[in-house]
């Protein structure tokens, strides 16, 4: 719905264009600036930024910043590990979270409903409560320092699996029962018959869980130490700390840092805005 | 559980209930019921054989959800117990590290500044979140455009956006001190400012969280019934009655989540803080996470850490509590508070008027 009427034969338009504009175009320049200033220093030189005032505006394209930090620095290693990490967490929790919720959605077993509400607890859990004694597990499982301590707490989170669960129960059942007619295992159906269907859920925690494990900082920080296993949060983080001076290139490093969920998002907006509205509403 | 040796379906939910809370006749008597084929074990072979499924689809979920939460849960608080350095065994200290908590003015200092930047950043986000959801939903050109702008920020990551502001607020390579200067304007120090720095964090968060408000409720606002709106319209309710008795009453619900969920984050921001101030200058920026990050993995001090995390567990465990508490203060006050019977009252109130 729209709470906007439409304007009465009788009034006189005094701009060629809804009045609304001249709130929302200035708001949404202050929201737009600051990314944009991203985009135009990373490709300015040294010099034009280092002096006073600096130059608001780039004479011409320098690209010293990318090249330094994909030369210099270990951007391409620590792109490489955060794209290794979030992929993983994203294929297991699809895979996990599947399986699952599947089976809370649609068989029962004993002390299931138990287990949904443990399950379902822990997502209130803050997560500094957990992080000195994940640690702690981490470095029992021998994992810290490793990109497998920053993929295991990722693998599967209560979230996708509730989430998977809601969805797959609001499928019909009897498109299920077909197929076990047929003579489908339990694992056949959910391949075969439910996921199939159930894609816009499938990518609520596709999108959601890249993009928490993508943009994560707290975690790597914490478990690893080495510059080999950096994620690019923490690269990112660490190089604009030792580079202070450098910040066409600090910026460059931010732009491939923040390049990928932004064309993500970009081309998938509408599926983000979903994801993040039905989680929100009903979580 | 069938009586009757029926074809193969998927067992209902009715039929298992029953045998998961009566399992006992049902395995005494399967085999002798009258109309049961002796020797034959097919239901309950199939039910075993269903149990172990399900538990194969769930183990690896349970296994990674609970062993990764339950376990820490309780580390957590026994380690709160505890001198603890990460490396060396630990000692038993009983209540030590919350008596030294309670008498700690670093503690203290990022329990208040937590509690400022929520205090501000909960309802100044909410509050343009929701002008600026109002302002978007009509039918005008570029609202599309606009969502996308304000929503973006959201997307990126703390740590990108501290990195991004470090440099624009930099007092001397920094952008916003040259627009400043433009309008004569003297340098300002911002995140290296004591008076200013927890200002500065709170404009960022605000910049990059204000979207995910505008997305929700723009939604919720969608969502409003045009029935009620245009009920109202026709009863000769005007633009500002409209919001003020339809729209806002019928974003409730959103609100509460909203309420809760900028509140939590808030209360727990930590990433930006690291990467922009480091907690300082003098402590200005200091927020509970961090201090409890900084006491457990720069000083080594991991029961004190785990004690701090307890500390605001247990009061975000009492904000968790207070909108149910709310909803049952409404109940009791204001029991018939649903769209409809607003709605009629909004009737009879603009019927009075005119």
């Amino acid at each position: 719905m729209t709470t906007a009427s439409p304007a009465p034969a009788g009034r006189r338009r005094l701009l060629p264009f809804s009045p609304w504009h001249l709130l929302l175009a200035p708001l949404c320049l202050v929201f737009a600036v600051p990314l944009l200033w991203l985009l135009l220093s990373s490709v300015m030189s040294d010099a034009e930024i280092n002096r006073f005032p600096p130059a608001l505006w780039p004479s011409g394209i320098d690209l010293d910043g990318y090249r330094y930090v994909i030369g210099n620095a270990m951007f391409p290693r620590w792109f490489a590990n955060s794209l290794i990490v979030s992929l993983t967490a994203v294929a297991s929790n699809l895979v996990l979270g599947s399986l699952g919720g599947y089976a809370f959605a649609r068989m029962r077993f004993a002390g299931s409903r138990l287990l949904l509400a443990l399950m379902l607890a822990t997502m209130a859990i803050p997560f500094q409560l957990t992080m000195i004694p994940t640690f702690l597990v981490m470095k029992r499982l021998g994992l810290i320092d490793s990109l497998g301590a920053l993929i295991v707490p990722s693998l599967v989170t209560p979230f996708a699996v509730f989430l998977l669960r809601q969805f797959f129960l609001s499928l019909p059942r009897e498109l299920e029962e077909a197929a076990w007619l047929d003579g489908c295992s339990r694992l056949g159906v959910l391949g075969r018959i439910v996921l199939p269907l159930s894609r816009p859920a499938l990518s609520t925690v596709a999108v959601l869980t890249f993009l928490t494990t993508w943009n994560d900082l707290t975690w790597p920080l914490i478990a690893i130490n080495h510059d080999t296993q950096y994620t690019l949060q923490l690269g990112l983080t660490t190089f604009q700390g030792q580079h202070h001076t450098r910040w066409s290139a600090v910026m460059a490093g931010n732009m491939i840092t923040v390049l990928p969920v932004l064309l993500a998002f970009l081309f998938a907006q509408k599926t983000f805005i979903q994801s993040i509205t039905s989680s929100g509403l009903k979580g | 559980m069938p009586r009757l040796p029926t074809p193969v379906t998927l067992p209902d939910r009715g039929e298992k209930r029953s045998a998961r809370t009566r399992p006992r006749p049902l395995l005494g008597k399967g085999g002798a019921a009258p109309d049961t084929p002796p020797g034959r074990h097919t239901p309950r072979r199939r039910l075993r054989q269903e149990t172990a499924t399900a538990w194969a689809f769930v183990a690896p979920s349970v296994l990674v959800i609970l062993g990764l939460s339950v376990v820490p849960v309780i580390w957590s608080l026994l380690l709160s117990f505890q001198a603890d350095d990460l490396v060396t065994p630990s000692r038993w200290v009983g209540l030590d590290n919350y008596r030294a908590l309670a008498q700690d003015p670093h503690f203290d200092q990022a329990v208040r500044n937590t509690l400022v930047y929520t205090l501000l950043y909960v309802p100044l986000s909410i509050g343009f979140g929701l002008l600026l959801a109002l302002a978007l939903n009509r039918r005008i050109r570029l609202v599309g455009l606009y969502r996308t702008l304000i929503f973006v920020p959201f997307v990126i990551s703390a740590a990108a956006q501290g990195v991004l502001f470090s440099f624009i607020l930099d007092p001397e390579f920094g952008a916003a001190n040259a627009v400043l200067d433009k309008f004569g304007i003297s340098p300002q120090g911002f995140l290296n400012d004591p008076g200013q720095a927890l200002a500065a964090l709170l404009a960022i968060s605000l910049w990059s969280g204000t979207g995910f408000c505008v997305v929700v409720l723009l939604a919720a606002l969608q969502d409003v019934p045009p029935s009620l709106v245009e009920a109202a319209r026709l009863d000769g309710a005007g633009r500002l009655r409209l919001l003020r008795h339809v729209v806002l009453p019928s974003l409730g619900p959103v609100m509460v989540f909203l309420l809760l969920w900028q509140a939590i984050t808030s209360l727990q921001v930590f990433d930006l803080v690291y990467v922009t101030t480091k907690g300082g200058p003098l402590g200005s920026t200091t927020v509970i996470v961090y201090f409890i990050w900084e006491q457990a993995f720069k000083n080594f001090t991991a029961g004190y850490g785990a004690a701090a995390a307890y500390a605001l567990a247990l009061a975000l465990l009492l904000l968790a509590a207070v909108p149910r508490l709310a909803r049952a203060l409404r109940d009791r006050f204001a029991p018939d508070r649903t769209p409809r019977a607003r709605a009629r009252a909004d009737r009879h109130l603009e019927g009075a008027a005119r």
